[in-house]
């Protein structure tokens, strides 16, 4: 197991600049969880880290030791690719045992780690099989078998899960949180899931165009999120935002003059701009409530309901898992309870 | 609507049949011109088949003509070329596939360029630069010669097979701990068999027909090829049909064997599997 330090790590493909400046340091056996839009680069850190990637400026360091130079295979690192990659010419227990062979680790040796680690994975009646005789979930398995059996310095994984149906992402999740408590092998993983992020992640890392938002706990980036993209990247469904004037006594006016009343910020002058956010299952739907919104959709998941709204014009959603809500009239009076609003200011960096 | 589509396979498979008919025709005609006594071949006319077979030509064309020597001539230089191109060709291919190079798009385009000049042009420059190295009339001169004319071609072949192959694969196996090399011997080479045996193929039958050079280059029996040597059947009266047609039967064996030692690796795809798709 090991600790991997990353510091002001650029990446540019020729002009493309494709990370600017990343500084993360990741303590051994921990479990980070990248995540970010499409095309924000996390892929690239992950193969940079690796090794597939040339580092353009910045150290990335295993245990200290820099490795900016070091190729792959001497990086003692094992990574799962979201095409899985297996071996097609060769077995199952083949693909699983090809990094020690290459290591000339010893035969005996060598059948009691691949014996072991099929066990670990339910894959002992399936070890003499070809890849393409396997399903999507058999092949994963392998994947994840050939990534432990040795026993490396640090796992990554980008999109493990991303080809499995919906249960079965599910069951690999918990199996992979098994796995980890476990072997307790520091781990990088990069999902676009939200769900995956916020159960697998000791921290996670919020990325957006190649220039990290956040690192924390799950819970606070969604209690806390520092900025507007984080806010509106974590949770589902997505925060609402409301644009408005910030008004020191403490509330936030909104164009068409409603006042929503939050906690006092310091760093913040009088009239200024400023972006409300709240989160839709934190929307209160009360009786007594003086805002009234119109409905506009009511979408039932079956877990909860989200009510599609609109406050003068403005759309928002709320999420509520009371059954009542289905029945709700062309108009539902709503409250921000002020503790769960988020102020961002006019740069978006939250404003406490 | 099952009537139309009984039709349509019908046709569909009439349509094949006229196209194997077409296509093998003239083999059948070489097959049966080499069985035909030379007696018969002037004075029946135009037959599908003679009324009477025999042998002769081809007893005449092992046991006393020179063709055994041009046979083994073309053996030797064939198999050589193709052995020699497919292992440069699988190595360039696979730079070309994986690598970004500066000079890519230059080699690129000459090795494109040099596929472009008719032979007929090259012939004497190559005979004045072979010559003082003593590789005219030389089976290696012959085999440098082909090997130059078919990598580019074969380099391309061989890209397009690498280029078939994710690349995640190799990758995988860099971290599981190979050097780019082993990774390409170990796991790449292997699901490449099939554009190997096509390569290999494609330039051994190249090689096995090629007349132009191995006329220009090499005179006199002792190193001439098998395409060459059947010049040998005309001569300067007659042409003698039946001892030609039976040296082209049995040219046709090797590259026969030769395809079906490899069609097992041309129909398999053996990628199947690798990555999820
Ligand atoms: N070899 C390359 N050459 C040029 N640009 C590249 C290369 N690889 C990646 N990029 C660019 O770098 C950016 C980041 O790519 P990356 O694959 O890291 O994104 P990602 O965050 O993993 O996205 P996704 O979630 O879709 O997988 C993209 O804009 C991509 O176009
Ligand atoms: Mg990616």
């Amino acid at each position: 197991m090991a600790s991997i330090e990353i510091s002001a790590v650029a990446k540019s493909f020729g002009p493309f600049a494709v990370l600017h400046g990343i500084d993360l340091d990741i303590a051994d056996s921990e479990f980070i969880v990248l995540v970010g839009p499409s095309g924000c680069g996390k892929s690239t850190l992950l193969r940079m880290i690796a090794g597939l990637e040339s580092v353009t400026a910045g150290e990335i360091s295993i245990d200290g030791r820099r490795v900016n130079e070091l190729a792959p295979k001497d990086r003692d690192i094992a990574m799962v690719f979201q095409s899985y990659a297996l071996y097609p010419h060769m077995s199952v227990a083949d693909n699983m045992s090809y990094s020690l062979r290459l290591r000339k680790t010893a035969k005996e040796k060598i059948a009691a780690m691949v014996s072991d680690a099929g066990a670990k994975l339910g894959l002992a009646p399936l070890m003499e099989r070809r890849p393409k005789a396997l399903s999507g979930g058999q092949r994963q398995r392998v994947a994840m078998g050939r990534a432990i059996v040795r026993q490396p310095k640090a796992f990554l994984f980008d999109e493990p899960l991303s080809n499995l149906d919906a249960r079965l992402r599910e069951q690999m999740r918990a199996e992979i949180k098994k796995l980890h408590a476990d072997l307790g092998a520091t781990s990088i993983y990069v999902t676009h899931d939200q769900i995956e992020a916020m159960t697998l992640a000791d921290r996670i890392v919020a990325m957006h165009g190649g220039v990290v938002q956040q690192v924390g706990a799950p819970l606070d980036l969604y209690d806390r999120p520092a900025n507007l993209f984080v806010a509106g990247f974590i949770g589902s469904p997505a925060m609402n935002f409301l644009d408005g004037r910030y008004a020191r006594e403490g509330a936030v006016v909104l164009p068409d003059g409603t006042r929503i009343p939050v906690a006092p910020r310091e760093n913040l002058a009088e009239g200024a701009q400023v972006t409300l956010g709240i989160r839709p299952e934190h929307v209160a739907i009360v009786p007594e409530s003086p805002m009234e919104a119109a409905v506009e959709l009511i979408e039932p998941t079956g877990f909860g309901i989200i009510l599609h709204l609109s406050l003068h014009g403005l759309p928002f959603k709320v999420f509520t898992l009371d059954r009542e809500a289905l029945k709700a009239g062309p108009k539902v009076p709503v409250a921000f309870p002020s503790q769960h609003l988020h102020v961002f200011d006019a740069e978006g960096n939250r404003a406490d | 609507m099952r009537a139309s589509k009984i039709l349509l396979t019908g046709a569909h498979r009439l349509a094949i049949l006229a196209y194997i008919a077409v296509a093998l025709f003239p083999l059948y005609w070489l097959l049966k011109v080499s069985v035909t006594p030379n007696r018969l071949l002037y004075s029946e006319g135009v037959r599908m088949w003679p009324s009477r077979t025999t042998f002769e030509h081809f007893e005449f064309v092992v046991a006393h003509s020179a063709f055994p020597t041009f046979f083994k001539n073309s053996l030797i230089v064939s198999g050589s070329t193709a052995v020699v191109v497919t292992i440069l060709a699988a190595l360039s291919g696979y730079a070309l596939s994986r690598f970004s190079f500066r000079a890519k798009y230059w080699i690129v385009a000459l090795m494109l360029l040099t596929q472009m000049f008719p032979l007929v042009m090259l012939v004497a420059p190559i005979f004045k630069m072979l010559s003082p190295l003593g590789l005219t009339n030389s089976l290696t001169g012959l085999v440098i010669v082909y090997s130059a004319f078919n990598v580019p071609f074969a380099t391309f072949l061989m890209q397009s097979f690498f280029d078939g192959i994710p690349k995640d694969l190799e990758e995988a196996a860099m971290i599981d701990g190979a050097t780019q090399f082993v990774a390409f011997r170990q796991i790449i080479l292997p699901l490449t068999l099939p554009g190997i045996a096509a390569t290999l193929g494609f330039v051994f039958t190249a090689a096995w027909s090629e007349l132009l050079f191995a006329l220009m280059l090499i005179s006199g029996n002792d190193a001439a090829t098998f395409p060459v040597g059947l010049l040998s059947f005309v001569s300067k009266f007659s042409v003698d049909f039946g001892q030609m047609m039976a040296a082209g039967v049995l040219a046709l064996i090797p590259a026969c064997l030769f395809f079906l030692m490899i069609q097992r690796y041309l129909v398999q795809g053996l990628t199947a599997g690798a990555v999820k798709g």
